[in-house]
């Protein structure tokens, strides 16, 4: 009963069951700082990750030379 | 989660501003908020020429694409840094502003650092003492040179770039740290045009920057998603993430944040006086930008451009 989430081209395992947000809390990563998406669709951070789900955590904070 | 607007299903939360959207009405709220802001701050209008700086990244191709869609006259400027990585980084990040201009038909100026000024950001940084542990300071200090120097020969009337909240509220929070009273002066959404420097605009400053990766990927944009090699670690991720742990327990504290700063300069509260206005600026006898030096500017040593 597992959900693979992929950030960086690195994979993790979550339980069934956990919205977009515990999932990325679970993983120990700030929601704030990641936008899933799933089957190439963007979902929000209050979706209900079901088994078999592959979901892609994008990073959304870069550090550029400032503002 | 249902859109506010259709009751679809919603595809992202802004808990600062309680609102949920489904893609099309969030492409929607997006553009017209991008256009508020240009008119709250009095940016520029149809009639200006501008220049977007283009990094291949998310924030800066969102501003491009919305500009465009909004009707300004656009130009993109790439400049290439000459970083590597272990997947040549500046080359594939070019590569994305190449494809987003060619897609839509936009004119996208191209400037190699290597070829222009004998040296790539890492090699020039590594002259310099700070600059070899970290060439970040040396990369904002080219870029700003860069920008302003082809904004002022082109003839362009407003230097435009995708500065997002996240990325106003580190700085904040950075000069705030050590009250760097002159850089919280010139902290603003639009930086008016001075001698040998471009009038700027910032049109994404209030969207988080969640918000602007948001618009890029519903809208279809391809960008660079990997972090540039030298920023991994630095000091604006690190106050970046202080802020979002902040914005994970209280929703919308950055966006109170640097609203309030801007509410506060706006008052007066980091005004300059008379004798600090004057200040001891120079221009450059090579290049003509300001500088507090009586000689070359910080780029022309750098770079051993010599009158």
């Amino acid at each position: 009963m597992t959900v693979k989430l992929i950030v960086r081209k690195k994979e993790h395992e979550v339980p069934a069951g956990l919205t977009v947000q515990q999932a990325i809390r679970q993983i120990g990563l700030h929601p704030e700082a990641y936008l899933a998406m799933r089957d190439g669709e963007m979902i929000a951070e209050d979706e209900v990750l079901r088994e078999g789900d592959t979901v892609k955590l994008i990073a959304v904070i870069s550090g550029g030379s400032g503002a | 989660m249902k859109c506010a607007q259709c009751r679809e299903k919603a595809v992202i939360q802004m808990r600062h501003h309680r609102l949920a959207l489904c893609r099309p009405h969030y492409l929607d709220w997006f553009v017209d908020q991008t256009g508020r802001t240009i008119e709250k701050y009095h940016m520029f209008h149809r009639g200006h020429k501008l220049l977007v700086a283009v990094s291949g990244g998310k924030d800066s191709l969102a501003l491009w694409d919305v500009l465009w869609r909004l009707g300004y006259t656009a130009d993109g400027l790439y400049i290439h840094l000459g970083i590597t990585g272990e997947d040549d980084y500046s080359t594939r990040s070019e590569q994305y502003a190449r494809d987003f201009a060619a897609e839509r038909g936009l004119q996208l100026k191209i400037i190699n650092l290597q070829e222009t000024y004998g040296g790539t950001t890492p090699s020039l940084a590594a002259r310099t003492h700070q600059g070899k542990q970290r060439p970040c300071g040396v990369c904002g200090l080219v870029k700003r040179h860069v920008m302003n120097a082809n904004a002022a020969q082109y003839g362009y009337d407003v230097l435009v770039t995708g500065h997002n909240l996240d990325d106003e509220a580190s700085v904040l929070f950075s000069n705030s740290m050590t009250w760097t009273v002159d850089s919280l002066r010139r902290q603003a959404p639009v930086l008016e045009e001075a001698p040998g420097l471009a009038r700027k605009a910032k049109p994404l400053c209030r969207f988080y920057e969640r918000e602007t990766a948001a618009y890029a990927l519903l809208r279809g944009i391809e960008y660079i998603e990997e972090e540039c090699p030298f920023a991994v670690g630095n000091r604006t991720l690190y106050f970046k993430e202080i802020l979002n742990r902040l914005e994970a327990e209280h929703p919308g504290t950055k966006y109170n944040y640097y609203m309030a700063f801007l509410h506060a300069r706006k008052n007066g509260l980091f005004a300059a006086t008379a004798a600090e206005e004057v200040g001891e600026m120079h221009r450059c006898p090579v290049c003509g930008q300001p500088t507090t030096s009586t000689e070359r500017c910080a780029f022309c040593r750098l770079v051993g451009q010599n009158a």
